[in-house]
């Protein structure tokens, strides 16, 4: 279990603080799957980035499974059992698919398991095994590689920082799954997504929106999703996406 | 005399610069403390002293087909400063792979210094792979220092492909490398450095590319540390239609320094040349990336670099 305790979060600009987080309370509890929306830039991967250690707040505790951890690296929390899929997934020259899987999952992986893991994120494994996780990849592919390394890590928590974004030729349905056989493999694990793409708010057991850098509303799916449809917090897959199968 | 008479640090020296556990396959000459440790030539391919200068003559026989060649030089003892020429003559149709090297372990207070001039025939429709290893060790105050010079002369459709790589241990090394390319004639360099501490690197190539559909790319990876300097310099110079490329991309940690002159000279109207070049600390949001799966950050650098230098 995670909790935020009224966390802030100020950044300098120009010689003056802004807030960019607000007094922030948040419970993500064990076996759940929570997605966190709301409108662009409301705060919500500066949230995420927090949980992960990237950035420290400026006030206020965040405990895993009662535990403090507001000190703690960004290494310490990644042992402790925090993955995290950034928007913007980064390049390495010289490091392959398979050096990343095998660096996320702390173990040497068999070609097998590493095929499993690509396999999941809609990549034929033998074109991709050797490749240097560099700028010769395209957007989508660096993305889906991206999740793998969160598949391959095998956390308690997983973080997914916007993941549909950019996986323009893959479908919603892929990447649902992808999160449906997490759930399923990964015991009492949560994951929590910073998404506004209906598609996976509907698959969601919790959503809370974070809007102006607070929390707005929060509560089961069924409570919240039907006030955001149609709403900058749920916007709706276009249509091309919303097809299906594989791209 | 075998390679199994060489002692504990000659050996490891072997196995760094080398990847040679015993004895290697094919022919070879075995160069230690400036004496021979070792030679077998092979029914295509004959090795023989020089009888003026310090060095051998390596005879490829035209269309020698998937042999090799393994000539490397070790210094174990402090203050012993040598050059040596080897001269490489690969027939035509040729097919081979030659893996040369040094590894010197300083443990003494005098410099040692090992200067291999190294020159190159390549036959029309030869095919060589050259790989360059150095490597330095020993904890001594003398200086490991290394100066290869290569010359290359590439007939019309040969094919040369040379990787050299320098990962630590040497103070100072000074590389020079030729080449001069007749028509069709392709030629691949991988150059990956490293250095450390105080130590002094500089690389230096000018290949002239004479013949029609002559290509070369010389591509230099380097990871410059603590305080010490690296020069890369490469010039490609086109005198036909012809298509060069040269590339230098660098880390730089600590008070590391590094210095990339690219060069092109364009003499024919259909050359066409490429330079790109990229110097710059390693991005921290790599660093963070492989922190998030629970590397250290000394450990997330050392995957970094070991990638790029891989």
């Amino acid at each position: 279990m995670l909790e935020l305790k009224n966390i802030s979060f100020n950044v300098d600009v120009e010689g003056s603080g802004t807030e960019i987080i607000r007094s922030v309370d948040l419970t993500i509890p064990d076996k759940q799957f929570v997605v966190i929306t709301g409108p662009n830039g409301g705060g919500k991967s500066t949230l995420a980035r927090l949980i992960a250690g990237i950035e420290k707040p400026t006030s206020g505790r965040i405990f895993m499974n009662g535990e403090d951890i507001t000190e703690k690296s960004i290494t310490e929390r990644a042992r402790m059992g925090i993955a995290f899929a950034f928007q913007q997934p980064v390049k390495f020259k010289g490091i392959r698919v398979t050096d990343l899987l095998r660096l996320a999952s702390g173990k040497k992986l068999s070609v097998a398991d590493i095929c499993e893991y690509l396999s999941a994120v809609g990549l034929c494994a033998k074109d991709y095994i050797d490749r240097e996780v560099n700028a010769s990849l395209s957007g989508g592919e660096l993305k889906r590689i991206e999740i793998a390394t969160v598949l391959a890590r095998k956390a308690a928590l997983s973080v997914f920082d916007e993941p549909e974004a950019g996986i323009d030729l893959w479908s919603f349905q892929n990447l649902i799954e992808v999160f449906r056989r997490m759930r399923a493999e990964i015991k009492d694990s949560s994951i929590l997504i910073i998404s506004h793409q209906e598609r996976i708010l509907e698959i969601a057991d919790e959503i809370v929106v974070i809007k102006d850098g607070s929390v707005d509303r929060a509560g089961k799916r069924e409570d919240i999703l039907p006030g955001l449809i149609g709403t900058q917090s749920a916007v709706a897959a276009c249509r091309a996406a919303q097809k299906g199968g594989n791209a | 005399m075998g390679v199994l008479q060489m002692d504990e640090i000659q050996k490891r020296l072997l196995r760094e610069i080398a990847d040679l556990h015993s004895v290697p396959e094919g022919a070879y000459n075995i160069r230690s403390n400036s004496e021979a440790a070792g030679r077998r030539s092979t029914a295509n391919i004959d090795i023989v002293s020089k009888t003026d200068v310090s060095g051998i003559d390596i005879h490829i026989k035209p269309g020698t087909k998937k042999e090799s060649v393994h000539i490397p030089v070790v210094l174990t003892k402090t203050g012993l400063k040598e050059t040596v020429y080897n001269d490489f003559y690969i027939g035509e149709n040729a097919d081979v792979v030659i893996v040369a090297g040094c590894g010197i372990d300083n443990c003494g207070n005098q410099d040692s210094e090992h200067d291999g001039i190294h020159r190159f025939y390549v036959g029309k429709n030869a095919w060589v792979k050259y790989v360059e290893k150095h490597y330095g060790s020993g904890s001594g105050t003398g200086k490991r220092i290394l100066n290869p010079g290569t010359e290359v002369h590439m007939e019309e459709n040969s094919f040369m492909e040379m990787e050299m790589v320098q990962i630590k241990g040497v103070d100072d090394t000074e590389r020079t490398t030729t080449a001069a390319l007749k028509s069709g004639a392709k030629l691949i360099v991988r150059e990956r450095l490293m250095t450390h501490a105080e130590q002094r690197a500089i690389s230096t190539y000018v290949v002239t590319l004479d013949g029609e559909n002559a290509s070369a790319d010389v591509v230099s990876r380097s990871v410059a540390r603590d305080d010490s300097f690296q020069k890369f310099d490469a010039k490609i110079v086109g005198n036909a239609p012809c298509s060069g490329h040269t590339e230098c991309d660098s880390i730089i940690m600590d008070n590391g320094k590094i210095l990339a002159v690219p060069g092109l000279e364009a003499n024919c109207v259909d050359a066409a040349l490429v330079h790109e070049a990229a110097i710059g600390k390693i991005a921290g949001e790599q660093i963070v990336k492989l922190m998030t799966f629970g590397l250290t950050e000394q450990e997330a650098e050392e995957q970094i670099i070991n990638g790029f230098l891989k």
